[in-house]
């Protein structure tokens, strides 16, 4: 495997090919370009001297699709076809490859990838075609207004060439600051329905490279045993029968004594040697409460009066009105902890060059978090970390970890030993259910009152769990007078136009590490908004569509007005109102990630005998759909994701350890779960918001509304097959 | 031990430990890398591979327990037509998300449609229910499968 991270190799590699036009943005966003004998720029497109045009991708890629839709937005820009540019992944750079709503971070999450990449990569491809059309205006000697570039062939009046031919004369100009950008009628690639991914081929012969692929020569595999619930310290260690595993290199505990460290020659001896070590833990520190107790406190927390007033409501008057209502419907509900569960076991290799750098191979969700981890480690200057993006076998946010956790531990890991082999950190399927982050638990309460003509006179809305987003750098942007947005999202912002809301935050005790899981505070909120919205429809004698409606009336409110439209679309999609006999219907809608999402779920069945998912029909709002097939198969992923954790999975704590172990136990949605599901996009001018989370928070509450439709069985505990209702 | 895989058609001495599941065989010391690690107790299909033509969980095959079989995995499935019209089908209909339960995936449609060509979605449903894909690619990989089966029937 070659090793080709870092900016100055890249570079190398490039001039070797002769010369090189790059085009990308300078540490303060300006538009820049260069020919290939810089050694300071790193860019968004570069086109070799024989015309080949590589996309530089700043997003990682675990199946939602930047690997495909950034060079879209180059070739788009640029004028070239799909076959016509490659993609390569971005080294760390928090300056130049940062998440342009992150910050100085490089990072993909909370849906942004193609949100933020938007007008920058065809900005850059738009540069880049500037650049090559006045290269061949001089060239040619003609107007650079009468030069076009379609399907990479540069073409004015009777003369016509490839790119290729202008390469050299461009990489010589400079960049212009403001280049025309494409209107939206020109588009050929962006909304095109045939524009197909550019990784299905490799994915489906064994070719892709996840960072689980990695073989360094001379590489040891590396497993960490852990204590059985978070916080137990590795006193010491015996290996004596770890030593009867053929392959088995040694043990150290971790620096941090988190754990001990297990190497050998290859993954089955790790993963015996492991089996087979002996561990002194101290476990005085560590967490003992069940989960039981959990639930206790966050019910607790429900009880008493809110720590933060979100809305700044005035809770008395909206208690009394509820009070004086002619209608009251209260509801309590509970969400356990969830396991992200990537199909791909996290891991990671690292390893030190003859040069002392340090090179880490990861399907890399934030590269900035390990980057920085590492210049503290390692006691090193950034320029000598470089982190080697691979694909990644999903993450569901579980490889976002703000603290780099796996990163950290393989450094760890790789810190102790004399650095002269790399190593291969490899988690299996136990330790991500065991050992992870999760989900945090969350309870809600909410009271609503109806006056006598059906309208809502009050909202009071109290919400209690463990904050994903306190202790994290995130906190600046995402915590404001004590409140974690992602705590209430989906309640706080939602387009809902509601008389008389008060919303109250308790934030509860450290229970376990916890982590945004697709969708985040929308994977309860959205449940909790939704499954209320149809039960107080339903205290009020009013069609579930209608009530909707009606809090979304506002016509001069765009924000109404979308999540409207994609309800109505939904609607006119799945037939609603008429279920075939035996069926029933239930709808969601919401809005999350800047896109709407609405769905209608079909069941048939009986909550006893086993309900039967027939169909899901999703309508989906999220501006202006760059692939809309791949939006399509991110609300079909982002569906049976959320409808899979709700049917049957859990995490549960006993004395602190997680009870469950592998898939038997953490049951993944299977094939035959979910019977169909039909997807359809509003058309739409808007810039692209996010496709990756937004059709998740529908999904659980239009199940739950359909299996209320059908049988009167209202699920406010989750999972479902916990609580009365069971699946065929 | 030292013992001969015929794999992909093409024969390798491999000296591993009695009880070393194929799927380490397979990926560490053959350093073929399209077969996954997904859980490691046959319960979610990422590991599969064929003997003999027939779909196993390579992390519960003991690798000493293969040696007279011819093992095929997803680098090599694409010769056999049924192979190829399953990855050309994968390709046509964009089935993959990230990817990584996707050569079990395949390897277990194979295994189908070498059984049954022209398989009904209960079929499909029944056969494929031990590959788990956590992207939920399921739809996809039911259309996918009838595809390759019209491909085949052309």
């Amino acid at each position: 495997m070659t090793l080709n991270t870092s900016r100055r190799g890249f570079l190398k590699g490039a001039a070797a090919a002769g010369a090189v036009l790059l085009v990308g943005a300078r540490p303060d966003g300006a538009l820049a370009a260069a020919s290939s004998d810089t050694t300071q720029f790193n860019p968004f497109v570069k086109i070799d001297a024989d015309g080949t045009v590589t996309a530089i991708v700043k997003h990682f890629e675990k199946g939602q699709g930047p690997a495909t839709g950034l060079p879209t937005l180059i070739a788009e820009e640029i004028g070239l076809t799909m076959d016509q540019i490659e993609y390569e992944f971005a080294p760390s750079n928090p300056q130049v490859y940062n998440n342009l709503l992150f910050g100085p971070f490089q990072g993909t999450g909370g849906s942004t990838a193609m949100a933020n990449s938007w007008m920058q990569y065809r900005q850059a491809g738009a540069a880049a075609r500037e650049m090559l059309i006045n290269a061949a205006a001089q060239s040619w000697g003609v107007d650079a207004s009468g030069i076009t570039i379609e399907e990479g062939i540069v073409t004015a009046g009777d003369k016509s060439a490839p790119i290729a031919e202008f390469v050299a004369a461009a990489s010589q100009l400079e960049a212009p600051a403001e280049p025309r950008l494409k209107d939206p009628s020109e588009f050929r690639l962006i909304g095109n329905e045939t524009v197909r991914r550019k990784d299905s081929a490799i994915k489906g012969n064994g070719q892709a490279m996840y960072a689980m692929d990695v073989h360094l020569p001379n590489q040891m595999v590396a497993m960490i045993k852990r204590p059985e619930s978070k916080g137990g310290i590795a006193n010491s260690f015996d290996d004596s029968a770890s030593k009867e595993v053929k392959g088995y290199i040694s043990a150290a505990v971790l620096p941090n004594q988190a754990g001990v460290a297990v190497y050998a020659e290859n993954t089955w001896a790790a993963i015996q040697a492991r089996d087979a070590l002996e561990v002194d833990w101290d476990m005085a520190g560590s967490e003992t409460r069940d989960s039981d107790q959990i639930k206790a406190e966050i019910m607790a927390a429900l009880d008493a009066e809110a720590t933060y007033n979100v809305n700044k409501a005035d809770v008395a008057a909206v208690s009394a009105a509820i009070d004086g209502a002619d209608t009251v419907v209260e509801k309590t509900f509970y969400f356990p902890l969830l396991a992200h569960a990537p199909m791909e076991p996290l891991n990671c290799t690292i390893e030190q060059t003859a040069e002392g750098d340090i090179v880490l191979h990861d399907g890399a969700q934030m590269p900035t978090g390990p980057h920085m981890a590492y210049q503290q480690i390692f006691q090193l200057p950034p320029e000598k970390i470089h982190i080697k993006t691979m694909l990644a076998g999903g993450s569901f946010g579980r490889r976002a970890t703000p603290d780099a956790d796996y990163q950290v531990e393989a450094a760890l890991a790789f810190v102790v030993t004399d650095r002269s082999r790399p190593v291969k950190l490899v988690w299996t399927r136990e330790d991500d259910i065991r050992s992870g982050y999760y989900r945090p638990a969350f309870g809600h309460r909410v009271r609503v009152g109806l006056d006598a003509d059906g309208k809502i006179v009050g909202w009071q809305h109290q919400v209690a769990g463990q904050s994903v987003i306190k202790g994290t750098p995130f906190e600046a942007v995402a915590v404001h007078d004590g409140v974690d947005h992602s705590s209430v999202e989906g309640i706080a912002d939602s387009p809902y136009d509601i008389p008389g809301m008060a919303l109250g935050l308790t934030d509860t005790p450290k229970a376990t590490t916890v982590l945004w899981w697709r969708s985040v505070g929308h994977t309860h909120t959205g449940y909790v908004m939704e499954t209320m919205m149809d039960t107080v429809a339903e205290a009020a004698g009013r069609d579930p569509v209608e009530f909707r409606l009606s809090h979304l009336a506002d016509t001069n409110n765009a924000d109404q007005q979308r999540k409207a439209e994609v309800l109505k679309l939904a609607v006119e999609k799945a037939g609603w109102g008429n279920a075939t006999a035996g069926r029933a219907q239930g709808i969601a809608v919401h809005k999350s990630f800047g896109s709407y999402a609405a769905q209608v779920v079909e069941v048939s069945g009986d909550p006893e005998n086993g309900i039967k998912i027939e169909k899901v029909t999703c309508a989906v709002d999220c501006g202006i759909a760059v692939n809309p097939d791949v939006v399509r198969a991110q609300m079909e992923g982002g569906i049976g994701y959320g409808i899979g954790h709700v049917m049957r999975d859990q995490i549960t704590l006993t004395q602190g350890a997680v009870d469950q172990y592998n898939f038997p136990d953490y049951e993944p949605l299977r094939i035959g779960d979910i019977a169909e599901i039909d997807v359809h996009i509003v058309p739409s001018a808007e810039a692209p918001t996010g496709v990756g989370e937004p059709g998740t928070p529908p999904s659980a509450p239009a199940l739950a509304n359909a299996i209320r439709a059908l049988s009167g069985v209202k699920v406010t505990t989750l999972p479902m097959v916990e609580n009365g209702v069971s699946f065929v | 031990m030292a013992l001969t895989l015929k794999l992909n058609g093409e024969t390798h001495t491999v000296d591993a430990e009695p009880g070393t599941p194929l799927l380490w065989v397979i990926r560490d010391e053959l350093k073929l890398t399209g077969t996954k690690f997904g859980c490691g107790v046959a319960s979610c299909g990422a590991c599969t591979v064929h003997l003999n033509g027939e779909p196993v969980r390579s992390c519960q095959t003991y690798f000493e327990d293969v040696e007279d079989a011819e093992i095929t995995t997803i680098e090599a499935v694409g010769d056999d037509k049924i192979g190829a019209a399953v990855q050309q089908a994968w390709v046509e209909l964009d089935v993959v998300q990230c990817g990584y339960c996707q050569s079990g995936q395949i390897m277990s449609a194979v295994g189908l449609l070498s059984e049954n060509s022209t398989p009904s979605i209960e079929e499909i449903d029944d056969y494929m229910h031990g590959n788990a894909c956590r992207c939920a690619t399921y739809q996809r990989i039911r259309a996918g499968i009838q595809r390759a089966s019209e491909i085949l029937e052309a």
